[in-house]
């Protein structure tokens, strides 16, 4: 294929990742900022949204847009509240003592995925898109002496695709505003900044604990249930989303969310045009290696602030 | 838990009896001393993928396989005795496949081994199977049984090798479709085997490979793979495995919307797929290599029909109880058809216990022609015992209104091959 076609495709597809990828590693991000937890269940969270994505879908039946828009609503919420569940029930217990807050969520891990293999099953199971055409994409270039406008196969993208970048972007300002202009976000950013302190002017600190871990959990879910019509609900598919977004937010800084998103674009879209232009094991690879570089020369990542 | 499985009720042992006597009546003489001995089940270890990558061939390898056994204990077991299907989950991963082996020899006490299809699996399970002298069955296709990398006591006798399918398939790609071919497969042993022989047997016909695109078997998104296809491609070929084949086919019917190239794929990209599932529309018109065709075709032979019935599926390939549950119906007929050839090698070797597994081995190996039969539902086989293979006849089908109608079969000549090993000088 031609390089100019094959660049945007490849960027379109690397935006479609990157988009996903921004919403589980902010959710992760979130997390630790507030709580200091390395949620290694993260990718369980987001496994979850989409497999209630698919229950969901085939309970409401009729048009696929239905479902769709049953899902994006229930999914999140449910996966939000079993988390909030999950941090008054465990993470309070331990006191949330960084070591042992890992080893809880690894277990966590393993409990999500193995009940959810006991009762969703093996299968992988599709969720029929809203809307899903094929936006053939014009290009111009000379053919032969003539400048004309040409449609080779290949050079198209899916109108739901469109959307799914678009919808991240939109629930991304979202979180934005609710950490800069909300009151419950100043609370989450009183917390962040110093926990005893906050305490010590009356913040519910361990609410806001509650509240933080189920809003990072229900962005996961949120990607996912995004990402579940293009491609599907199974058991083992937050394992790569996990490690992504570990990598993402490693890159971008630990609890600096513009960071996290900046890195999860950068990560998003290499990972589309190298696995096009090369391979996609050279994108992990690469990506894998810039995290080596990271920590060595700026442990606390690139946007992130020296903590100690 | 144990103590309640071995306990014997009047009505058991009667049943027992009865089955036993009427085997033992229609047996040899030395069989029936062999039935002296021992009237304990056949322990049969069945390897299943009941997760991993290959979930959805588990589940229906191991309804073909539960049908089959309940089938030959209806009849009367295997030398009057009735077989015990052990079924262990291999999660599809090699590691964990070899764990299997062994505890089906060593700790169930497993006759034979059966069942694996992931060639990955079966590379890591088959050389701990060789070392423990358990006759290890595998339904894989892969050609690693007859490209003799593997050993003595692993045989493929129910299903055909990815070799001599493509040799077969090449020669009506190339004169019906075109000869500039681009290939997709997964990466693994299973891919690079379709690699490495159809990119052969194209040439012989004229033909060329174009490019070779490799995906890893537990990738979820592919448009990304597409771009790499040449604008010059006459053929598409793709084989695709794991829990994403449907994202890979609709992928491939967004990329290429109504114009591209003519595809030929290999029906594992759409095992256990609905064809009506919604995005792929485009396969109408497009070619598929099945082992046996998913839906019955008009003059269907009383055997498979009796075949389909059994396992429970119906005219369209899906589970009579759910129809959006479709089976794999182009792979699981070979565990039917290895059950009856470990079956037809337990009678002929007078299979007593485990010390005669290396009986057993030889009495397979001797085996060559297999007609069709209700054993053989997929049609006439024959087996080469230097090479552990079995081969057979392979059919083309072409998508029509949402339906996939056969429009080639292959001979068995066609698929054959020189031998590339010869087991029998290997010790048993």
């Amino acid at each position: 294929m031609e390089f100019g076609p094959h660049l945007i495709l490849a960027t379109l597809e690397g935006a479609v990742t990157a988009a996903v990828l921004a919403l589980t590693a902010v959710g992760l991000s979130l997390v630790f900022g507030v709580m200091r937890v390395v949620n290694i269940a993260h990718g369980e969270f987001y496994m979850l949204g989409a497999v209630i994505a698919w229950y969901v879908a085939q309970m409401v039946g009729g048009h696929p847009a239905l479902g769709f828009v049953a899902a994006l609503v229930i999914a999140p919420l449910v996966v939000g509240v079993l988390a909030a569940a999950a941090d008054v029930t465990i993470l309070k217990r331990i006191e949330y003592d960084p070591e042992r807050t890992i080893v809880a969520t690894i277990g966590l891990l393993y409990i999500i995925q193995q009940l959810t293999l006991m009762t969703y099953g093996p299968e992988a199971r599709p969720v029929e898109a809203p809307f899903n055409t094929r936006v053939e994409l014009p290009w111009f270039d000379w053919f032969e002496t003539l400048f004309g406008m040409a449609q080779p196969w290949g050079w198209s993208i899916t109108s739901y695709k469109l959307f799914v970048i678009f919808a991240a972007g939109a629930v991304l300002c979202g979180v934005w505003a609710m950490m800069a202009r909300t009151k419950i976000g100043l609370l989450m950013r009183a917390t962040q900044a110093d926990r005893d302190m906050a305490l010590a002017f009356g913040i519910p600190v361990e609410r806001v604990y509650a509240l933080v871990f189920g809003i990072g959990a229900a962005l996961a879910a949120l990607g996912a249930v995004l990402i579940v019509p293009i491609q599907q609900a199974h058991y083992l598919m937050g394992v790569e989303p996990l490690l992504l977004a570990f990598i993402v937010v490693i890159i971008g800084g630990l609890g600096s969310l513009p960071g996290t998103v900046l890195a999860a674009l950068f990560i998003g879209l290499s990972d589309g045009i190298i696995s096009v232009f090369f391979s996609p094991t050279l994108a992990k690879i690469l990506a894998t290696l810039l995290v080596g570089l990271v920590l060595v020369f700026r442990p606390q990542g690139l946007f992130g602030t020296r903590t100690a | 838990m144990t103590n309640q499985k071995k306990a014997t009720s009047r009505r058991g042992a009667l049943k027992t009896l009865a089955g036993a006597a009427a085997g033992a009546a229609s047996l040899p003489l030395w069989a029936r001393y062999a039935q002296a001995q021992s009237s304990e089940p056949i322990k049969i270890g069945f390897q299943q993928h009941s997760t991993g990558i290959g979930a959805a061939y588990g589940r229906w390898y191991g309804r073909t396989t539960e049908a089959a056994v309940k089938l030959i204990n209806d009849g009367g077991g295997i030398n009057g005795r009735m077989i015990e299907l052990i079924a262990e989950d291999d999660g599809t991963d090699p590691k964990r496949g070899a764990e299997v082996v062994e505890k089906f020899a060593n700790q169930h006490g497993c006759d034979v081994g059966f069942g694996t299809l992931f060639s990955h699996v079966v590379i890591g399970s088959a050389p701990r199977a060789g070392e423990l002298k358990l006759p290890y069955f595998v339904v894989s296709e892969g050609h690693h049984v007859a490209s003799g990398m593997l050993n003595r006591y692993t045989l493929q006798p129910g299903i055909t090798d990815v070799k001599s399918q493509v040799q077969a398939m090449a020669p009506y790609v190339s004169e019906n479709l075109g000869k500039k071919v681009t290939m997709i497969f997964p990466d693994f042993a299973f891919g690079h085997d379709h690699r490495d022989f159809f990119s052969a047997a194209i040439k012989e016909q004229g033909g060329e490979v174009l490019e070779q695109i490799a995906i890893p078997p537990s990738e979820t998104s592919f448009t990304k793979y597409f771009p790499q296809i040449p604008r010059d491609t006459e053929v598409l070929y793709h084989v695709m495995v794991g829990p994403a084949v449907l994202t890979f086919v609709k992928e491939l019917g967004e990329f290429f919307g109504d114009q591209g190239p003519e595809i030929f794929g290999f029906i594992d990209s759409l095992e256990a797929v609905d064809i009506s599932s919604p995005g792929l529309e485009f396969l109408e018109g497009t070619y598929f290599w099945e082992g046996m065709p998913r839906y019955a075709q008009e003059d269907q032979s009383e055997h498979e029909k009796f075949y389909r019935e059994a396992v429970g599926v119906d005219e369209n390939g899906a589970s009579v109880n759910d129809p959006s549950d479709v089976s794999t119906y182009a792979h699981m007929f070979g565990c039917w058809e290895t059950l009856h050839v470990i079956k037809a090698g337990m009678e002929a070797s007078g299979y007593a216990g485990p010390l005669d597994r290396a009986k057993l081995i030889e009495a397979v190996e001797a085996m060559g022609e297999m007609p069709e039969s209700q054993a053989h539902p997929q049609g006439a086989k024959r087996f080469n015992g230097k090479t552990h293979q079995v081969f057979g006849h392979q059919h083309i089908s072409r998508v029509e209104n949402g339906r996939l109608v056969r429009v080639h079969t292959t001979s068995i000549d066609d698929t054959l091959y020189p031998d590339e090993v010869d087991y029998t000088t290997q010790p048993l």
